[in-house]
């Protein structure tokens, strides 16, 4: 079954959506949308280091977007505004990963597929490591969930029932950056916020309470992978850019159903 | 043994002094109110007691497993997250539905518990609020300003709430308020505090006390008239609570406040 370079991909694809959707949903409720952005921006640095080095690719996004969500904590407690350091960090993580890669002595780095992913040539190897990676995630978010969804809330009331807040931002933090590492490979540096964000804001439109955002922003993130690969297959469209693009239609039509529910009274 | 106790705390945020030299302590069963003018530092003593703003200077003891059960002043709730108020309460420990059921009736707000706490009103959400604080059987209520927003008979019908729960739960009351004349009644000390403790004492001690009256400047027109009719009022309803009159009242209050 794993011969078939298909089903390795939508087993690829199914696994990040596990891990995607719960971690969307906090993406959204604590506005960290940029911040996402710019940690899976600096997953191009990272591609340029590992391969510099010569260490896995794996490794080297994951260290880098680490160290850049990390950064950001820190300058953004230092009472800079935090769009400003994220346009900073974001944009410059960028620019520096795609410059160290050109410098690369090696054969020319095709970096199209770090960009836009290339879920249509994950290997085995690669399999494992999207499924490890997206258990660890997944097994971090359900641990924590109470803690990390009334930290979300209100940072003094966690505190009163014995929460540390920070504590619980590190942990969404080192999520973040397993996030990327993993699904670089599915949807592209440029995409991975895509693949947080749409999903869990489609599931809005029909969630009661947000477990069931969560579990419906995993299912929308699947059926985007699914159709995405669909798409791009008898098509030829890069493969990342073909699951957002569906992720993007599904978020539009239960944008309007969402409504049309509201109009008929029905919630 | 006090529940939670300062000593010679100080809180300063980059370099600008915001609590100096505060000596504090709450003992089991005790209300306390703090009050103190905008900007006088009452919401970080509360946050400091909380553990949430480290002291710069002295410290903060609170007692070994002591539960407290924290109001906060407004709670924004982002309109991408979808809170039914049963799962509110059950943020961060699960409670039973009967247990939920039990604790919303007892605030008064029986009917809520399937509603999405941004469809509450503000008293009902206040009382969601302080719904959730019980729930996790605290030995301390810390209340900041939780009658902000709430019309006067939605006020004194909240703190008479407040007073009544306590009664019956044993539990000490912290509260932080700048409307005094609504609270005081209830409290046993008062404390007056900017950036340090100006004053401390029974409520009709620190009401007539020089440095209360510097702070609040008492005597400046109309509205404070207003006020201080109201709070006699109050005060005489304090020496007759059991009686049936009062509660003729209380309800009357509940009614205007729904």
């Amino acid at each position: 079954m794993l011969d078939d370079f298909l089903m390795r991909a939508l087993l690829a694809g199914l696994a990040v959506a596990l891990a995607t959707g719960p971690l969307g949903c906090f993406v959204v409720w604590r506005r960290m949308a940029y911040f996402g952005d710019a940690t899976a921006h600096a997953a191009i640095l990272g591609v340029a280091l590992a391969l510099g080095f010569q260490i896995s690719i794996f490794m080297g996004t994951m260290v880098v977007a680490l160290m850049m969500a990390m950064t950001v904590s820190v300058l953004a407690g230092r009472g800079w505004a935090m769009d400003t350091t994220l346009g900073v960090l974001a944009h410059s993580a960028l620019a520096f990963g795609l410059v160290a890669v050109s410098f690369l002595p090696t054969v020319r780095v095709d970096l199209t597929a770090y960009l836009f992913g290339d879920i249509l040539a994950v290997s085995r190897f690669d399999l494992a490591v999207i499924f490890a990676g997206s258990a660890v995630v997944l097994g971090l978010l359900c641990w924590r969930w109470s803690a990390l969804l009334t930290a979300t809330l209100n940072e003094d009331l966690a505190h009163a029932s014995g929460i540390h807040p920070g504590r619980e931002r590190l942990v969404l933090t080192l999520a973040l950056a397993v996030v990327v590492a993993v699904a670089l490979k599915i949807v592209g540096a440029l995409l991975i916020a895509a693949l947080l964000i749409i999903p869990a804001a489609a599931a809005r439109n029909f969630a009661r309470g947000p477990e069931s955002m969560a579990m419906i922003a995993v299912v929308l993130g699947a059926v985007s992978v699914w159709g995405g690969l669909e798409l791009s297959l008898p098509q030829d469209t890069p493969s990342g850019p073909s699951i957002v693009v569906v992720a993007a239609v599904l978020f539009l039509l239960s944008t309007v159903a969402g409504s049309l529910l509201v109009q008929f009274g029905r919630r | 043994m006090s529940l939670i106790s300062a000593t010679g705390l100080g809180v300063s945020y980059g370099g600008r002094r915001v609590l100096f030299d505060i000596n504090f302590q709450i003992d089991r069963g005790e209300i306390v109110t703090v009050v103190g003018p905008n900007g006088s530092g009452k919401t970080t003593f509360l946050r400091a007691l909380l553990g949430v703003v480290p002291p710069s200077r002295g410290g903060v003891h609170r007692a070994k497993g002591l539960r407290v059960g924290y109001v906060p002043q407004n709670l924004h709730i982002d309109p991408g997250l979808p809170l039914p108020v049963a799962r509110f309460l059950s943020l961060p420990h699960r409670h039973s539905p009967a247990a939920m059921a039990e604790v919303l009736a007892r605030v008064g707000v029986p009917d809520v518990a399937g509603q999405h706490m941004t469809t509450l009103s503000g008293g009902q959400f206040q009382r969601v609020l302080l719904a959730r604080a019980l729930l996790a059987a605290p030995d301390i209520l810390m209340l900041d300003e939780p009658t902000a927003g709430l019309d006067q008979p939605g006020v004194a019908s909240f703190y008479r709430l407040i007073d009544d729960v306590r009664r019956d739960m044993g539990c000490a009351v912290l509260s932080i308020s700048h409307d005094l004349h609504v609270v005081m009644s209830a409290s046993d000390r008062v404390i007056c505090i900017n950036g340090h403790v100006c004053c401390e004492g029974a409520p009709h001690v620190v009401r007539a006390a020089p440095e209360y009256r510097a702070l609040f400047g008492l005597g400046t027109g109309g509205a404070l008239a207003l006020y201080q009719h109201s709070h006699d009022h109050e005060h005489d309803h304090d020496h007759c609570h059991e009686s049936g009159n009062d509660h003729a009242h209380e309800k009357e209050h509940a009614d205007h406040a729904g």
